[in-house]
């Protein structure tokens, strides 16, 4: 009896909807939906605009260039998913890169030792931005801040500013930048390495206690500690799996730019984060996906090596990013508006 | 006299330079709802998060069943089967109901949750409460009404199985008939030998469904009394001033700590 009244109430309000307010209701329901549908948008608009946009050769490249922002754009999504945020992605990246050259340049040390010792490092340098989060209670901004110029100088230092091509690396380095052919596609191995890492930790955040604590500790870690959950070990994990995710992204970008260079991917930070935000991740934590997070990517990508195929120059790339980053995060705050 | 199954002596706590809790001694009897009363700000909620290893202790010693106990966390308060229902919930707003039940001791299988199981037992728990304001255990908890959320914290804390319950003000945001389903939910666990302790601001509720009340007054045991042996005018004077006719706080100390 009573549960008829309120379902009638129910669905009386949803009449009352606007159509509007139905699109937002979904969204909110489907946070990926928003991004896909932009993405969607992208294509049309540079198949309409450029005729070599949609074809196998093209897709092939963009594919290839998103995979190391993609990767990034994982341990991202995890800081940010517990309401962080990690300003030092590129400069992690970048030193880990350094060393796995600089070890191995001219047969130094094995491809493989070197490698080892190169994601090692990334995931100690995220474990430091994870203690310093969690034991000196400092902002996520702040740690990451600092340790993003710390990370940075000594990538610098260590490689004298020298980069190292790809001649003087061992194969195993250079392997990710190895591609190989589906149809007229040509994709590289470090794309398949990014879809794994994509599938392996989505799963970990859907169906494992971690992943649940993930999202628990962003929504409150507070309350969540009252719950029993050992929120300070998760975030302090989570800083950590981020660390070793830039690792394998170093990985990556060297097969990708066939040479270790020590300002590579100056653009990686705002990148990801773009990535991250224009996936429906939401900067206060607690909510969002990954497979929104590698549709942002897509859509940064896209954006920028469309806008580069129309001749559009650099300058005016990094102002259209700037602006999709505003638009996907006021779309956000409207679709957080919905009445429940 | 019974013991008690979990009981507190010499417990001081302070957070920084506030002395919020003074030499309290405190117990929790099994089959027994005791009442913890006391003006805001009394103390009743710090002492709550003590027990639950939220709020480390200054001095003082916790006993299970008379034995010496450190309850250093949630996670080994509720080992020994001691669960809470806090005042402001805790509960993760971008998490289901079943997700929230289970939150902190998830079901698994090898490394992966088993939801199904665990959505299985949400439901088994919220009918046994005859709860009938919830339709799904799927629902987020972000969606849910205020009497609704304290709805699925008591289950979050019932679902357990546990020995003592404490209940921080479970009734402050229900209806009527809500109300009367936590009174006599709360009855219930203890008629079931749970030791229960009830915090609420509500007399008529308290001289209703507790057998022992525990006056707390600016951070300081007034004075614990069975409910048969004293009466609503007694226990609102034990609350505002720390004392009432020959028990309570001494003259001399009421005073002090005010
Ligand atoms: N984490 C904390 N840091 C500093 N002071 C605190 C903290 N928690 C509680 N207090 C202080 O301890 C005192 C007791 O607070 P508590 O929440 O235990 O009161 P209460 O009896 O539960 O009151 P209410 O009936 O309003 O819930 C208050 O003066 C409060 O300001
Ligand atoms: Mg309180």
């Amino acid at each position: 009896m009573t549960a008829d009244v309120s379902s009638a109430a129910a669905e009386f309000a949803r009449r009352q909807q606007s159509p509007l307010q139905r699109i937002q209701h979904q969204l909110h329901g489907r946070p990926w939906l928003s991004p896909l549908f932009l993405l969607f948008v992208t294509f049309v608009a540079f198949f309409i605009a450029t005729p070599t946009f949609l074809t196998a050769n093209s897709m092939g490249i963009l594919l290839q260039q998103t995979a190391v922002v993609a990767a990034l754009a994982v341990g991202q999504t995890l800081v940010i998913l517990t309401a962080g945020i990690d300003l030092s992605v590129g400069a992690v990246m970048v030193l880990s890169m350094m060393v796995m050259a600089t070890l191995t340049k001219d047969g130094g040390m094995p491809g493989v030792l070197g490698l080892l010792i190169g994601v090692a490092l990334a995931v100690g340098a995220g474990a430091i931005n994870g203690l310093l989060v969690t034991r000196i209670n400092l902002p996520p901004f702040i740690v990451t801040l600092g340790t993003l110029s710390i990370f940075t100088a000594i990538a610098l230092l260590y490689s004298g500013g020298e980069s190292i091509q790809q001649e003087h690396l061992p194969g195993l380095l250079n392997a990710l930048g190895n591609d190989f052919g589906i149809g007229k596609f040509r994709l590289t191995w470090g794309i398949v390495v990014v879809i794994a890492i994509y599938a392996v930790m989505s799963f970990v955040l859907s169906q494992t206690a971690w992943g649940r604590y993930v999202y628990a500790v962003g929504d409150d870690a507070e309350s969540a500690r009252l719950s029993g959950v050992p929120s300070k070990r998760i975030l302090l994990a989570v800083y950590t799996v981020a660390g070793l995710v830039y690792g394998i992204a170093a990985w990556i970008l060297i097969g990708r730019a066939g040479a270790a260079t020590p300002n590579a991917a100056p653009t990686a930070n705002l990148d990801s984060i773009t990535a991250v935000v224009i996936g429906g991740t939401s900067l206060f934590g607690g909510r969002g996906r990954l497979i929104g997070t590698l549709i942002g990517a897509l859509i940064v990508q896209t954006f920028d090596f469309g806008l580069s195929q129309m001749g559009v120059n650099q300058q005016w790339r990094v102002l259209a990013t700037g602006l999709l980053v505003i638009i996907a995060v006021a779309i956000d705050q409207w679709i957080r508006r919905v009445k429940a | 006299m019974s013991d008690p199954i979990l009981n507190v002596t010499g417990l001081n706590k302070s957070f920084g330079a506030v002395h919020v809790l003074h030499d309290i001694d405190f117990g929790v009897y099994a089959g027994e709802v005791t009442a913890l009363v006391g003006d805001n700000g009394a103390g009743k909620s710090t002492l709550v998060k003590c027990f639950a290893g939220i709020n480390a202790i200054d001095t003082g010693q916790m006993f299970w069943e008379g034995k010496p106990v450190t309850l250093s966390s949630p996670a080994v308060a509720s080992s020994y089967g001691i669960e809470f229902v806090y005042q402001d919930l805790a509960l993760a707003d971008n998490l289901d109901i079943t997700q929230n039940m289970f939150l902190g001791r998830e079901i698994t299988k090898g490394p992966f949750l088993a939801d199904g199981e665990m959505e299985a037992k949400a439901r088994e728990t919220l009918s046994s409460l005859s709860v009938r304001t919830i339709n799904s255990v799927r629902q987020l908890v972000s969606s849910l009404s205020g009497g609704q959320r304290q709805t699925v914290a008591i289950a979050k804390a019932v679902l357990w199985n546990g020995k003592v319950v404490f209940l921080d003000e479970p009734t402050a945001a229900l209806g009527v008939a809500q109300t009367r389903q936590v009174l006599n939910l709360v009855r219930r666990l203890a008629d079931h030998g749970i030791g229960v302790v009830l915090i609420s601001h509500n007399m008529n509720d308290v001289m209703e469904v507790a057998d022992r009340v525990a006056a707390l007054y600016l951070g300081r045991v007034a004075a614990e009394v069975k409910k048969s042996e004293t009466n609503t005018g007694q226990i609102v004077e034990l609350i505002t001033s720390g004392r009432s006719g020959t028990i309570g706080l001494p003259a001399a100390t009421a005073v002090q700590s005010a």
